[in-house]
């Protein structure tokens, strides 16, 4: 009915974009249900929803990837069909991918034209390609060196790169895929300049994001997605942050967790002076020190890729010590006495990894078998010579009683169960132990709302009964409401810490883009609203 | 010194004709592996190309229908990895293994049942072969101390599919670095869905890719068959694709020092012929086995990262489908 | 993506059965194409493999030599690789058999001997596979290329060692000399004789109980050991490996070595067993047929015996067909092998999609009749 009233409104003009009907699934899945969506010519629109809230579906079938089960394109007030990257491109349909789609051996310059080509020879292309790469360069502000490799700008340059892809083929809409989860603060300034400077001069921008702020600060409409259904259309104008959080998840978010004020007792994890060089020999992490306490949670903010990944590894014993030492329970690691995750794990150390997927847990096997992860040398599970799997899987169904995983059955493969109830087993196997030093990688990633307050709680109790937990996560506001002390990451480095009762988004936002140490007023990250 | 200059020149005119087939199955497989798919199936399609070539000149009596032949079967074999590798996403390397094993068996069974000669084709002669060429002036510079001898012996006097595979490395190089395909190949190779997102189909590309392969490997079969022997030999290719895919590796994927490792690994064979039962100074008789394992030997070790690095192009033996 | 996944019996049952069946489809066009008579051709080899005594014994001693071969790709292969180089590490490991077996025949029977022999065979199989193991391990090169590097050299190794040091002296042909006969493995004529059943005269020996024996080995190592559940989660995600402190590396060398081992047991077959000598070229591309058989077998133990079982009831069958259709040669074998490698391995995907449409299909239809 709303899309309705924009209908008549823009009928002066026709939309950039009207999407009418779309219907996708994946088996039986439904990913995109009746979705209506329509871009005003020459603005910026937002899109905001959860994860699997359907928007990447969305725009995947606007830039060709899927093809939509049922349901009508309009692009420009002409209805299109759209069967492939091609025809989109032709559509004048732009795309820049959450992860960049650049190949880092060419240069910038090949980078732009790579199916773009004007000429069945190279060193034609080239030419012409050039002097248009420096008229877009030119006209929308868009600097870079076109005979730089690619692969060794810096990530923000990449996306510019990618940009200026787009610009280059034609694009009057263009789709931006959550553009700011790798940049810092002043890279997503940069971005939103751009974003402007091309809605001056007519270009549509669709952004995709789940970060509100992103929304309020930069977007002229915004239309939320639940479930794979349109929820609402909006005037940015019209609308707040709190408006949008509550269409987003369909009920108040409970941002708050229930917990005492933390007692910090003796230190339990130490890392000192830790530094880690990638096999380039960049400094992944730079000479980081910190302290866990018996009774606290410790969170690490950051925008990710600033070496949070490689600060659990190097705690959880999965990287080597390089530099520096990590001192556990009493215990000193350096590179003379290295350990591997297992040795750690035998000092009373828990870590739920980052990424249940690429670490956490295998897919393929059964339940019980990610169940003892980590814990497979274990007396309990072994007999002399071979495996005792029926305790495996005693353990893991009690594992699933404790901790309500559904469904309880321990034959089932991993990859069957819900998000939510994969990292459950994850939790549940790392907690059930009691262990004094706890690391949790983004508790709550990919986790339905029910859930998250479940793990939140038994991270808290974990604390409550002495020992120490380490929280890295990219949700400003879990951090903020679940840790007790908090660091930020940047770079590789500390780069400062704060109580959580002190911290706001705004003192965090500055530090995570290394703008922090000055006046809080210096609001060099306009996006921190 | 003269006998040193005759030994020299026709160790190396040996080199030439041994390398042929090296470099021709390494082009192919540059093409293919540059553009993601790993191809062992060098072999296979190299000996189903010479069966083809020989039991077509046989029958026709043309040595180019015969290299016409060589150069569809070997494009079909091609096709097939192509169509289990891309089209249904199977493991190239199962798929190469598959595809030298069909070739060893089929070429047999095939020639027994149509020639009765127990898996071998008759003998050409005549047309139905490639003979050598001798280059316009041959002759005439041929007293010319040195230079002359290298011209006469060394550069004239190959058949034409030897200047065929000595031309298809610059040929590949401009393909390759110069033109429109040769980038989108490469960037297949190294991202094949930033290739995809620009409006590039990835299958196409890589069938391109697998269909020049096939056109190499046929034409090496048939210079095996038509134009260094006289008839197909059950098993003659003998390894050769093998060796060819070692040279590309050691030669790290680029036409160039392929080329020169396909020289090498040419030219060791080509000794190893020629030392044959001649005890070295110094060392003594060098076995023949060490010789031919040495390319094998060689691209092991630098394969370890004991002489440079070899970087694969980074998407290779992935199978690209667009679910992520 | 789809939550309703094809039951296991269609997935392992169902769609390799297909996958067989299509490439036995194709050999049977390449049969015709030759002139002959498919039908006849199978119920040559079929009579050919198990029509008499003396047939099912070649039969089963080929199918000895696949389940070692088979296994050895089994085993890699659940560790996520490829060990192409089964032929290589089975050529070097019958040297380590034989180099025990002549330094011991002479004072020692076969049920004395059989330990060592399997003890040199094993460790030289095993030292073959090491190599390619550690390069990928450690130097990060990959064991696809390198086995396939190393089969070269074992051939070129051991026409060196079987031209220059093992040749029996005054020999001409490349072969060492004959293991004194009480060194020998019974065959199971012999076996069977103890126990008053006279059976037809065949190269099967002892070493099938072996086989049976490593069979079961494999399936508890695999999953009911700690090492197992180390190499299945390496082959599967081997940043999970690391997460769960095994040591990923190690675990990829001791895979490779048991897989190398387990090839070298074609060695107990053939050196030991049915030549009782090392000689050129014996393993015959049993090891390149271990593939097929694993990919078959869908790299179980189950899966693999049955495999080796058509694949030797093949080679045997095939041996019959050329003898009795002499336009046809064994080689028609090495073409079904290639096709089943090409259907059972890299097109294996290919009819799983219409098996899943049509089993949703069939699936929906029984949900209505149900209601």
């Amino acid at each position: 009915m709303l899309s309705q009233d924009n209908t008549s409104q823009g009928a002066a003009r026709s939309p950039a974009i009207d999407l009418r009907k779309i219907n996708k699934s994946f088996g039986p899945v439904k990913a995109n249900k009746d979705v209506d969506l329509i871009v005003a010519k020459g603005s910026i629109h937002g899109i905001i929803g959860e994860n699997g809230a359907g928007k990447s579906t969305l725009m995947s079938i606007l830039y060709g990837f899927y093809e939509a089960d049922s349901g009508e394109i309009w692009v420009n007030g002409k209805l299109t069909s759209i069967h492939s990257s091609k025809d989109a491109i032709t559509t004048g349909i732009g795309m820049v991918h959450q992860h960049f789609m650049l190949i880092d051996t060419f240069t910038v310059l090949e980078n732009v034209m790579l199916g773009a080509e004007q000429s069945s020879s190279l060193k034609q292309s080239k030419k012409s390609a050039r002097a248009e790469l420096q008229r877009l360069s030119t006209e929308f502000g868009l600097a870079v060196d076109p005979d730089a490799m690619t692969g060794d700008l810096a990530v923000g340059l990449q996306q510019r790169v990618e940009i200026l892809k787009a610009l280059y083929r034609g694009a009057e809409i263009l789709i931006l895929d959550e553009p700011t989860g790798v940049l810092t603060p002043q890279e997503v300034q940069q971005l939103f300049d751009i974003l402007q400077a091309l809605r001056e001069r007519g270009v549509s921008v669709m952004l995709i994001t789940h970060k509100l702020q992103e929304i309020i600060a930069i977007t002229d409409e915004v239309t939320v997605m639940r479930g794979g259904t349109m929820v609402a259309p909006r005037e940015t104008a019209k609308t707040n942050k709190e408006e949008l959080a509550e269409l987003m998840v369909g009920r108040k978010v409970l941002l708050r967790v229930d917990k005492e004020p933390a007692k910090p007792q003796q230190v339990l994890l130490e890392a000192k002076n830790l530094t880690l060089l990638d096999s380039a020999g960049i400094a992944r992490l730079d000479d980081v020190s910190l302290q866990v306490r018996a009774g606290e949670i410790l969170g690490i903010a950051g925008v990710s890729g600033n070496g949070q990944t490689e600060l659990l590894d190097v705690l959880s014993g999965i990287s080597a010590v390089q530099r520096g030492s990590v001192v556990l329970n009493g215990v000193n690691i350096d590179k003379n006495n290295v350990l591997n995750a297992k040795d750690f794990r035998h000092l009373s150390l828990g870590h739920v990894a980052e990424d249940r997927h690429k670490q956490g847990m295998v897919t393929q096997f059964s339940a019980r078998e990610c169940a003892i992860m980590g814990f497979q040398d274990e007396p309990e599970f072994n007999g002399r010579l071979l495996m005792d799997n029926a305790a495996v899987t005693e353990h893991c169904a009690s594992l699933m009683q404790q901790f309500d995983v559904r469904p309880n059955n321990p034959h089932l493969k991993a990859a069957n169960f819900s998000g939510g109830n994969q990292q459950k087993l994850c939790i549940a196997r790392e907690i059930e132990r009691q262990p004094k030093v706890l690391l949790v990688g983004q508790p709550t990633r990919g986790v339905d709302i029910g859930a998250i307050e479940f793990i939140h709680q038994q991270i808290v109790s974990l604390r409550d009964a002495g020992n120490a937990v380490l929280v890295v996560s990219v949700e400003l506001e879990e951090v903020m409401s679940l840790c007790d002390r908090i660091v930020v990451m940047f770079e590789g480095r500390i780069v400062g810490e704060m109580a959580a009762v002190d911290a706001d988004a705004q003192k965090l936002g500055l530090l995570m883009g290394n703008a922090g140490g000055g006046d809080s007023d210096n609001s060099t990250t306009g996006v921190v609203s | 010194m003269s006998d040193f200059m005759l030994i020299a020149v026709s160790t190396l005119d040996a080199t030439i004709r041994v390398s042929t087939p090296l470099i021709l199955c390494a082009m192919a497989g540059l093409f293919s592996e540059r553009s993601g798919i790993v191809d062992i199936g060098l072999e296979g399609k190299m000996l189903a190309g010479a069966f083809a070539a020989a039991a077509i000149a046989a029958v026709t009596g043309s040595a180019w229908l015969g290299l016409g032949a060589a150069i569809s079967v070997s494009i079909c074999m091609a096709l097939l990895h192509g169509f289990a590798c891309i089209t249904h996403k199977g493991n190239q390397v199962v798929s190469g293994l598959a595809i030298n094993i069909l070739a060893s068996g089929l070429t047999v069974t095939l020639g027994i049942a149509w020639f009765h000669q127990g898996g071998q084709t008759p003998l050409l002669s005549g047309d139905a072969r490639f003979f050598s060429i001798d280059l316009p002036g041959a002759l005439a510079v041929a007293d010319i101390p040195v230079l002359g001898t290298i011209y006469t012996q060394l550069i004239s006097g190959h058949n034409a599919l030897v200047y065929i595979a000595f031309m298809t490395v610059p040929v590949t190089w401009w393909l390759v670095y110069q033109t429109r395909f040769g980038l989108r190949l490469r960037a297949v190779g190294e991202n094949p869905q930033a290739v995809d997102t620009a409006g590039i189909s990835v299958f196409w590309l890589r069938y391109r890719a697998v269909i020049c392969a096939g056109l190499l490997c046929g034409i090496a079969g048939a210079y095996l068959s038509i134009a260094q022997n006289a008839s197909f030999i059950r098993e003659m290719s003998a390894g050769k694709g093998y060796i060819a895919l070692a040279a590309l590796i050691f030669g790290k994927w680029r036409p160039k020092t392929a080329l020169l490792a396909c020289l090498l690994f040419g030219f060791l064979e080509a000794l190893t012929v020629r030392l044959e039962g001649v005890p070295l100074p110094l060392i003594g008789e060098v076995p023949a086995q060490l010789m031919q394992a040495t390319p094998y030997i060689l691209t092991v070790v630098l394969l370890a990262g004991f002489i440079g690095k070899a970087i694969a192009p980074k998407s290779i033996g992935i199978p690209y489908s667009k679910e992520r | 993506m789809s939550n309703k996944t094809l039951p296991t019996w269609i997935d392992v049952g169902v769609i390799p059965l297909i996958n067989v069946c299509l490439a036995f489809l194709v050999s049977g066009f390449v049969i015709l194409l030759i002139g002959e008579s498919p039908l006849e051709a199978v119920q040559w080899m079929i009579t050919g493999a198990f029509g008499y005594a003396e047939g099912i014994g070649y039969t089963l001693y080929y199918t000895t030599n696949f389940i070692f071969t088979g296994l050895a790709v089994a085993v890699a292969f659940h560790a996520g690789l490829f060990n192409i180089g089964g032929e290589g590490q089975a050529y070097i490991g019958g040297l380590g058999v034989g180099l025990m077996c002549m330094s011991l025949d002479s004072f020692m029977p076969w049920w004395a001997l059989i330990p060592f022999a399997i003890a040199a065979g094993a460790a030289f199989g095993a030292a073959w596979a090491f190599i390619p193991a550690y390069l990928q391990a450690y130097r990060g090169s990959h064991v696809v290329i390198t086995t396939i590097m190393f089969n070269f050299i074992a051939s070129a190794l051991m026409v060196y060692l079987l031209v220059n040091v093992l040749i029996e002296p005054g020999s001409m042909s490349p072969q060492s000399r004959v293991l004194a006969d009480a060194a020998i493995l019974p065959s199971m004529k012999d076996v069977f004789a103890v126990f008053g059943v006279n059976i037809a005269n065949s190269p099967l020996n002892i070493a099938l109980f072996l086989a049976l024996i490593c069979c079961v080995l494999v399936w508890l190592l695999l999953w009911h050991t700690r090492l197992g559940y180390s190499i299945r989660m390496i082959g599967f995600n081997e940043q999970a490996a690391v997460y769960s402190g095994i040591n990923t590396r190690r675990t990829i060398v001791i895979t490779m070595c048991i897989s190398g081992a387990l090839a070298a047991m074609v060695g107990i077959n053939e050196v030991m067993g049915a030549q009782g000598r090392v000689l050129l070229d014996y393993v015959a591309g049993a090891g390149f047929t271990g593939i097929a058989v694993s990919l078959m077998g869908r790299n179980h133990p189950v899966g693999i015996i049955i495999a080796s079982l058509l694949f030797g009831a093949l080679y045997q069958g095939g041996a019959e067909l050329s003898f009795e259709v002499p336009s046809i040669t064994r080689d028609l074998v090495v073409v079904i092998q290639g096709l089943v490698i090409l259907f059972c391995g890299a097109l294996s995907l290919m009819i799983k999609p219409t098996i899943e449409k049509l089993f949703m299909k069939f699936f929906a239809a029984k949900e209505r009749a149900n209601v």
